[in-house]
């Protein structure tokens, strides 16, 4: 199993979340964070002093899936966020060692 | 005895108590998150401690007997002769007055936001009232400088531009924070704090007329036009100079037009607090940048907006007030054919409350760095002054 | 490449930021997140009853790097966010068997 973390601009969540339901993901994780990356950040401007703002507002989607999958999903996840502008976001994947659904106690491959 | 005038003094006390509530949301806004609480408890505590000290003995300090040339005298401690017959307005006007006593400490909170110890600050705004705004209050208003032909309509000198240089002597004893400057950690919050300013100070200005007459309906309406025009005026410069027309740009603004029609609320009218307005909304403008020049921590403005606006305001009394407007029994502006002799009387009444307010505000605070502190400690500082200061966090998740 | 996770103190932020431009970090994720260690919590008292506000506020950052980068990183991080006094925060490594630029499709070191 496998752990995909990704980090995206915020207006994308509702399409990557709609390509990954089409692509048969079951559940997966989101919250707001900030990034700070080459898309570089920007400057505000309160009575005239400049405040430099370096990290932008990035959501970030967890999901744990089957190793088989982990490619549609990557791809599914990439066709959907992408803008072909700077700040796209990025996307890794760690091993996961075990996963346990709370409810039923299942574990493995059945909790995913 | 008219009910209608009593009505019009009492209504409009409650709107200027409604402005301290509104001045912490503004300031408490433009903070940082972990110090918001804080920033909110130094101004609600002056509306609990300075009502206190004004009914004890700062009223009858600052205005009993009237024409007493420095400081008043003991007649009225604890609303001594003080009655309700006729029509109760001798009553009224101390709780009316009252009410501009416990928001003008409260103005100085913003300059020492981020780093003065509570327990300095519990100390520094009675002493402040009694040192301080008593004397110079007086001094304006029957005393040597109201004696002298200057004319202070609703505080400009003894308020904005007392309590603006008290700031700026306040920051220097102080010293600088020690992280650098945030952006406001809630605009919405400042707008609102904003909103509640403007309509309060409806009281403060159309109430000093202390009758529902003409003057109040001119001091109205001039409060209404000066903000807008300040405000204005603002958020067009920094939209041709920094790129954005800014929510803080539009209540700064505003802010900084309400204090400078403030002392001249009563004598002028037509167009001319849209004139006013303008030239304070420029210079405030300009003046918020000061700090960054000169170096002095003045941590929200409130020397670029109180003590800038206040003394636009009252200088240019000089040039634009009206006496024939409201059969008034006050000298003629440089734009109503009078000579410069008002607006001298203006920059004498407004360098004489400057000197004592500074070197006054100056001397508590270094006895208060001598004895007890005026710092909180470095973790204080940056872990937040909500929980080290008051136990208390602002955004619980 | 290797997943760097931090969780520090939330005023510091902007110091381990400037520590990791300065040691080359092209990007970061930061969200705002609470903790709770041997800091320990705080009480709050609310009309005469008592709180036990258990988590504090922390800053969690994550990066991905090479792996010859880590130890540099791991640096950077534990001096500029360390205060000396309990509640400094925890640095963790983890690996990352994939990583994509959803921009640009590169993977692997050529997307950090």
């Amino acid at each position: 199993m496998k752990l995909i973390t990704a980090i995206l601009k915020p207006f994308k969540l509702d399409d990557v979340k709609d390509a990954l339901k089409a692509a048969g993901v079951q559940g997966m994780t989101v919250s707001e964070v900030r990034g700070f990356g080459r898309q570089g950040g920007h400057t505000e401007t309160y009575r005239g002093a400049e405040y430099k703002i370096d990290f932008v507002p990035k959501v970030r989607f967890e999901l744990v899936v089957d190793d088989g999958v982990v490619d549609s999903v990557i791809a599914a996840i990439k066709a959907a966020a992408s803008t072909g502008k700077i700040g796209d976001g990025k996307i890794w994947v760690t091993g996961v060692d075990r996963i346990i659904r709370i409810r039923t106690g299942e574990e493995g491959h059945d909790a995913v | 005895m008219d009910s209608g005038n009593i009505a019009w003094v009492l209504v409009s006390a409650a709107l200027v108590l409604f402005m301290t509530p509104g001045l912490a949301f503004f300031y408490g806004g433009m903070d940082r998150n972990r110090n918001v609480l804080n920033m909110l408890m130094m101004n609600f505590y002056c509306v609990l401690v300075v009502p206190i000290v004004w009914v004890g003995v700062g009223f009858s300090l600052s205005q009993t007997p009237f024409d007493n040339d420095f400081i008043g005298g003991f007649d009225s401690f604890f609303l001594k002769d003080i009655t309700v017959a006729g029509d109760g307005m001798s009553l009224a006007v101390v709780a009316f007055l009252g009410m501009f006593a416990a928001i003008t400490p409260a103005l100085i909170s913003g300059a020492v936001a981020d780093r003065m110890k509570f327990s300095a600050w519990a100390i520094f705004v009675p002493v402040w009232s009694l040192l301080v705004y008593v004397p110079v209050f007086k001094w304006v208003y029957g005393g040597w400088l109201g004696q002298r032909g200057s004319i202070d309509f609703a505080g400009g000198t003894a308020i904005h531009v007392n309590a603006g240089i008290a700031a700026l002597a306040a920051v220097l004893v102080l010293g600088r924070r020690q992280s650098a400057p945030t952006p406001p950690h809630s605009m919405p919050l400042v707008m609102i704090g904003t909103g509640i300013l403007w309509f309060g100070w409806f009281g403060f200005n159309a109430g000093s007329a202390l009758a529902a007459n003409g003057t109040a309906v001119q001091a109205f309406m001039n409060t209404f036009l000066a903000a807008a025009a300040a405000g204005l005026v603002w958020v067009l410069i920094e939209w041709l100079r920094d790129g954005h027309p800014t929510n803080l740009g539009a209540a700064s603004g505003i802010v900084t037009g309400l204090v400078a029609i403030t002392p001249a609320a009563g004598y002028v009218s037509g167009p001319s607090p849209i004139f006013i307005g303008v030239i304070a909304g420029v210079s405030g403008c300009y003046a918020v940048r000061l700090k960054h020049k000169f170096g002095y921590d003045d941590a929200l403005d409130v020397v670029g907006v109180h003590f800038v606006g206040g003394l636009v305001g009252s200088l240019l009394i000089g040039f634009f007030a009206n006496p024939s407007f409201f059969d008034g029994a006050f000298m003629e502006g440089l734009f109503y054919g009078g000579d410069a002799k008002l607006l001298l009387e203006q920059a004498i009444a407004n360098g004489a409350a400057i000197v004592w307010s500074f070197a006054l505000t100056y001397g508590i605070m270094v006895a208060l760095k001598k004895t007890i502190g005026v710092r909180v400690s470095e973790e204080s500082e940056s872990g937040g002054l909500d929980l080290a200061e008051h136990g208390e966090t602002a955004y619980h998740g």
